[in-house]
C-alpha cells in the first residue's frame, strides 16, 4: 500500500516513529495526483475531451511549495523532538470555499476568479497548526449550490474516482473525490444541506456534518448563514474524529461558534455501545421527488440495496449491543426540501448581494455609464446560472407581500423538523435515542449530466440529510456497501445536539464490526487502472 | 406547469438583484423559479399548530455556551495593503467606481 492510501492516523503515527517522513508522505500525494487528477478546473475549458474524461478533476488550484515547506517543517520539528502536533504530515486538501491567505478562494465562480484572500480561515489554520500539510483548493458547485459539482464554473468538474461517468457528489465533491482517489488524506468540506455527507456517500469515504456552531465558520464564503457547517471528510471514522479534534471549538472571530468544551473524540472512540438505543425510521425509507414531466411529487420505496445497507448495519449494531427501535416517526421529514428551498435563498440572496465589483473580485471590464450599470454587468458576466437562481428565489420569497407565506412559514416548518428529532432524542421521552440510523442518500452517484439544469430535481438528492441542517444536529455519514453497479452506499447516524462523540463511536463499531466483509475489499475503479 | 412569477414580476427581480440576463438565461431562470414555486406552494396546506414559533436555528443558544459580546476595543490591522490589492480600480488608497446615477427631483 503507498503512503497516499494509509490513513491520517497511520500516518501520524509513522512520522512520530520516524519511520517514514512527512516530505515523503507529501511526495506520495503528489505522486497519485499527478497519476490520476488530469487539468484542474480553469474557467477557459471547453467541452471535457476523451481525455478529460478519465481523470478526477478534484482541485482548482495546487499549492504545491507551500506544502513542502510546511511538510519540511513537521521533519525538523520531529528531528528537533518538538512537538509536530495532531496531524502531523498528514497531506489535506481545502475546498475552495474557505479563504487562506495568499491563496486564490475562488468559490468556484468566476465573479471570485481573481479573488486572493488576505486571511485565513479558522478550520483551515487549526488544521495547519496541528501539523497538517495543505495540498491546495478542491472544486465544487459554484458556490457550493448545487449536489453534483456540475456547476461550477471551473472546468472540467469533479468525477467520481469509482466510476468516472458518475458525479462525486456536491458541493464537497472535489473534496470526496480528493481523499477516495488517494489525492489527499482528509479535506474540509462544508455542509449547508448535505454537502459534505451526500459527496462522502457517493465516493465510499466518511464526512461528518458537526452540530452548528461546533466548528467556526470564520473565512468560510457564506451561502446560508443559518445552516452552513464546516467539516471534514476521511478515510475512516477514526480519521474523521481525529480531525474533528483539531477543528472544533470556541472562536471569536465567529459569534455563533459555541463555547461548549470540545470533548476527547479519540479517546472514547472505541469504546462499548452497548445500550445505545438507536432508532429506524420508515419516513427514512422512502423517498419523494417531483416528476419531471407533471411535477406531482412521486413516492416511492428506497432502492433495495440502500434499505439493505441501512438494516444490515443495524443488525451488526444490534449484535455488538445497542438496542434497536423500530417505526420512530418522523412526520415533518418530507417538508425538509421546500422549507430549504425558502431559508436557504433568502440567505444566500442577502449574503451574495456583497459580489459588486467595487471592493474585490471581478469587475466588468466593459464601458458603463455608471456604478449600477457597473453591478448589473459584474454580476451578469460573474455568477453563473446557479448562483442567479438562488438570489432571485430569495429576493421573490423574501418580498413584503408573499413573506409571511413562505419565508415566515418555512421558519415554522424549521421549527417543526426540529421538535421531530427533539421528540426523539428527549431521554424522558417515548423513544429516548441516542441516534437515528438512515441511508445517507436516495440513490447512489448518478451520471455527470443526467439530472444538471433541473434544479428542483437535483435539490431532491440531498432530502435525508437537510433535515439535519434545519435541525442543527450533527450526522456522519459512512460507507455501507456497493449497489449492483459497483457504486458505494452511504448510511448516516444522525444524534442530538452535540453528541459527536457518540455518533464516531456508533460509527466506529460498524466500520469494525463490518470490516471484514467482501465489499470492503474493492477499491475505486480508477486506481485499478 | 402551473406558473405563478409572471414575466413582469420576473423582469422587476432581475433589476433589483442587478443583473443583466441573456434571454436563454431569462427563459431558463423563470421557468426553475416556477418548478421550486410550485414545490413550496406544497407547504401552504400543511397544518402548523399556533405554539409553533418562528425559528431561525436549530440549536438553542443559551448563555452557557455562547461566547459573550467582544470587547469594544480597537484593534489595527497589517492588512490594508493586501486588502487594497484586491480592490479592481483603486488610486491612493481609495476604491474607484464609476458615477452614481442622478435623477432629477421636480
Amino acid at each position: 500500500m503507498e503512503l497516499c492510501d494509509l490513513t491520517a492516523y497511520e500516518i501520524v503515527a509513522l512520522i512520530r516513529r520516524n519511520e517514514t517522513c512527512a516530505v515523503d508522505v507529501l511526495e506520495s500525494v503528489l505522486c497519485r495526483i499527478e497519476k490520476v487528477e488530469g487539468c484542474h478546473g480553469s474557467l477557459e475549458a471547453g467541452l471535457p475531451s476523451p481525455q478529460d474524461r478519465l481523470k478526477v478533476h478534484a482541485y482548482i488550484s495546487l499549492n504545491k511549495e507551500k506544502a513542502r515547506l510546511q511538510a519540511e517543517e513537521v521533519d525538523r520539528k520531529i528531528t528537533a523532538g518538538e512537538n509536530p502536533g495532531l496531524l502531523a504530515g498528514v497531506p489535506f486538501s481545502v475546498k475552495d470555499i474557505f479563504c487562506v491567505d495568499g491563496t486564490l478562494t475562488t468559490a468556484a465562480s468566476r465573479i471570485l476568479a481573481n479573488f486572493v484572500s488576505p486571511y485565513t480561515a479558522t478550520p483551515v489554520s487549526r488544521m495547519e497548526n496541528a501539523g497538517a500539510v495543505m495540498l491546495g483548493k478542491t472544486n465544487l458547485d459554484e458556490f457550493v449550490f448545487g449536489s453534483s459539482s456540475e456547476s461550477s464554473a471551473f472546468q472540467p468538474s469533479p468525477r467520481n474516482p469509482w466510476n468516472l461517468d458518475r458525479v462525486p457528489g456536491g458541493s464537497s465533491g472535489g473534496s470526496a473525490a480528493s481523499v477516495a482517489s488517494g489525492e489527499a488524506v482528509l479535506s474540509l468540506g462544508t455542509d449547508t444541506a448535505g454537502s459534505i455527507r451526500q459527496p462522502a456517500a457517493f465516493c465510499g469515504v466518511v464526512g461528518m456534518k458537526p452540530t452548528y456552531g461546533r466548528v467556526s465558520r470564520y473565512g468560510m464564503i457564506a451561502f446560508a448563514s443559518s445552516l452552513d457547517c464546516p467539516g471534514p471528510l476521511g478515510r475512516d471514522v477514526r480519521d474523521t474524529a481525529l480531525m474533528m479534534q483539531v477543528i472544533s471549538g470556541a472562536d471569536p472571530h465567529d459569534s455563533t461558534a459555541v463555547t461548549k468544551p470540545v470533548p476527547d473524540f479519540l479517546g472514547g472512540l472505541d469504546g462499548s455501545i452497548r445500550g445505545l438505543r438507536i432508532g429506524l425510521s420508515p419516513d427514512y425509507f422512502q423517498i419523494t421527488f417531483p416528476d419531471p414531466q407533471s411535477g406531482e411529487y412521486i413516492q416511492q420505496p428506497l432502492p433495495g440495496a440502500i434499505s439493505e445497507s441501512v438494516r444490515h448495519a443495524a443488525k451488526l449494531l444490534a449484535l455488538q449491543g445497542a438496542e434497536i427501535i423500530e417505526d420512530v416517526p418522523m412526520p415533518n421529514t418530507r417538508y425538509g426540501i421546500p422549507a430549504f428551498f425558502v431559508i436557504s435563498r433568502v440567505e444566500a440572496a442577502s449574503n451574495l448581494h456583497r459580489y459588486d465589483g467595487v471592493k474585490f473580485g471581478y469587475r466588468t471590464p466593459q464601458e458603463v455609464s455608471d456604478v449600477r450599470q457597473m453591478y448589473k454587468k459584474t454580476r451578469g458576466e460573474g455568477f453563473g446560472l446557479q448562483p442567479k437562481l438562488r438570489i432571485l428565489m430569495g429576493m421573490y420569497v423574501s418580498a413584503a407581500q408573499y413573506s409571511a407565506q413562505y419565508y415566515q412559514r418555512s421558519l415554522k416548518l424549521r421549527a417543526m423538523i426540529r421538535l421531530d428529532f427533539d421528540r426523539i432524542f428527549d431521554p424522558a421521552g417515548k423513544y429516548r435515542l441516542d441516534a437515528l440510523l438512515t441511508p445517507t442518500t436516495p440513490t447512489t452517484a448518478f451520471p455527470i449530466n443526467a439530472v444538471y439544469g433541473d434544479s428542483v430535481l437535483m435539490q431532491y438528492a440531498d432530502q435525508l440529510t437537510v433535515p439535519a441542517n434545519h435541525a442543527g444536529i450533527p450526522g456522519l455519514s459512512q460507507p455501507a456497501g456497493l449497489d449492483q453497479e459497483g457504486l458505494p452506499i452511504g448510511i448516516q447516524l444522525l444524534g442530538p445536539d452535540f453528541s459527536e462523540a457518540t455518533l464516531l463511536r456508533l460509527g466506529r463499531a460498524y466500520e469494525m464490526a463490518s470490516a471484514g466483509e467482501d465489499w470492503r475489499k474493492s477499491i475505486p475503479g480508477l486506481l485499478s487502472i | 406547469m402551473r406558473e405563478s412569477i409572471d414575466k413582469e414580476t420576473f423582469i422587476h427581480l432581475v433589476d433589483l438583484a442587478a443583473f443583466e440576463l441573456s434571454t436563454e438565461e431569462a427563459d431558463y431562470l423563470l421557468r426553475e423559479m416556477n418548478k421550486q414555486i410550485n414545490i413550496i406552494k406544497e407547504m401552504a396546506a400543511v397544518p402548523i399548530d399556533e405554539e409553533i414559533l418562528l425559528t431561525t436555528h436549530g440549536i438553542t443558544y443559551t448563555p452557557e455556551i455562547s461566547p459573550g459580546i467582544r470587547p469594544d476595543e480597537c484593534q489595527p490591522s497589517d492588512k490594508a495593503a493586501n486588502i487594497l490589492q484586491q480592490v479592481p480600480q483603486s488610486r491612493d488608497g481609495y476604491m474607484i467606481v464609476p458615477e452614481t446615477p442622478h435623477t432629477e427631483l421636480e
